[in-house]
């Protein structure tokens, strides 16, 4: 005789549906917004971490594989290309103020840029990370399509370099302010493009939370980072890998 | 919100379609930010038919990073092996990224402004 378990096979059933992936990494977001609301948006409480790991703890515990999720959050990833694109607005926006400080922002973005990669590779390599794994962080800074590129083109693991560029915009959204408070620079262009070029789209999305001016600075540090990246690293990157 | 969208779409399309056709090392989104700030800068009334949904997409664009990052679990082994040097490298790298990209932004546009400041004051008797 058939034993039906009603709740299992329904499980069964919904965890191979991309519906249910998708619905959960909406509600564990909302979960970590609401936390992330409550502490009165303190960067530290930092809604991704929060998200990535109630969700890990789902399919750890439901041995549910990597693929299978992805298949269903494969919809909220997607998102990303318009999400960028959208930037245009803020920029637009911003415009004014952007034209009158153009040399100085280029000039702190190709600082940026090679600082972001090569102190990562650097600091990376002092410890004993593996020639993959040293590939794979040179476009750490990056947004993530633009990341995952980079990698590729570098022999590194473009999966490995999705979770370097989310782990960092977790690290530069919360940290950011502590150090730019440290540094007295009171000024939300500047806090904003510094945040946006270190911390990409995450570093955007910490900026809007502190106002208008900051996200789009940290938006147009994100676009400008992904452009100069784009170009340069997949030189700079191969050079600095063949030193070590 | 389905017409801002579109908009959204077509021009990360026409990027992508730049990107393959010419073999540019740039990302089709990021073409497709460039060439919708161009069209607004061009016709600034498109502006109102893309803020409401643009805004709403950005304010919300920590979400779209969930799926990349859950991506952890499968670089469980290399984690256990490099992982310190991983993180040591992620965070202590991004710490510098914010202050050398700060100095230098903040320290060029001081001189700037001091720059322009003292024209002006010569400028006047």
């Amino acid at each position: 005789m058939k034993v039906v378990h009603p709740v299992a096979d329904t499980w069964v059933y919904l965890a191979a549906t991309p519906l249910l992936w998708l619905a959960l990494t909406l509600v564990a977001y909302l979960f970590a917004f609401a936390l992330y609301r409550r502490s009165g948006f303190n960067p530290l409480v930092n809604p991704v971490a929060i998200a990535i790991c109630v969700l890990l703890v789902i399919l750890l515990s439901t041995h549910t594989s990597y693929q299978t999720y992805f298949d269903g959050a494969q919809f909220v990833h997607f998102l990303l290309g318009p999400a960028t694109v959208a930037l245009a607005v803020p920029l637009y926006e911003q415009w004014g103020k952007l034209k009158t400080h153009w040399v100085a922002l280029v000039v702190a973005l190709i600082v940026g840029v090679l600082t972001a990669s090569g102190s990562a590779v650097l600091i990376a390599h002092a410890l004993g990370a593996s020639p993959l794994t040293l590939a794979s962080l040179v476009s750490k800074s990056v947004t993530t399509p633009v990341a995952m590129g980079i990698s590729e083109k570098l022999g590194g693991l473009p999966s490995l370099t999705a979770v370097a560029v989310v782990l960092t915009g977790i690290v530069g959204a919360a940290l950011a302010r502590f150090v730019l408070n440290a540094m007295r620079i009171p000024d939300h262009a500047v806090r904003g493009f510094a945040l946006g070029l270190a911390a990409h789209g995450q570093g955007v999305a910490r900026g809007f939370v502190v106002s208008e001016e900051m996200g789009a600075f940290a938006g147009l540090a994100m676009g400008l980072t992904a452009l100069a990246s784009a170009l340069l690293l997949p030189f700079a990157g191969r050079w600095l890998l063949s030193l070590l | 919100m389905i017409e801002a969208l579109a908009i959204l779409l077509v021009y990360q399309l026409i990027g992508e379609s730049l990107t393959f056709a010419f073999g540019l090392p740039i990302p089709g989104p990021v073409i497709g930010l460039a060439l919708l700030l161009a069209t607004l800068a061009a016709k600034p009334t498109l502006l109102a038919r893309i803020k409401q949904t643009g805004t709403t997409l950005l304010s919300h664009l920590s979400l779209l990073f969930v799926p990349a990052g859950v991506g952890v679990m499968v670089h469980y082994a290399r984690l256990a092996e490099e992982g310190i040097a991983i993180i040591v490298a992620v965070v202590c790298s991004t710490l510098l990224t914010i202050v050398a990209t700060a100095a230098t932004a903040n320290f060029l546009i001081g001189w700037s402004n001091a720059r322009s400041n003292a024209r002006r004051d010569r400028g006047t008797p």
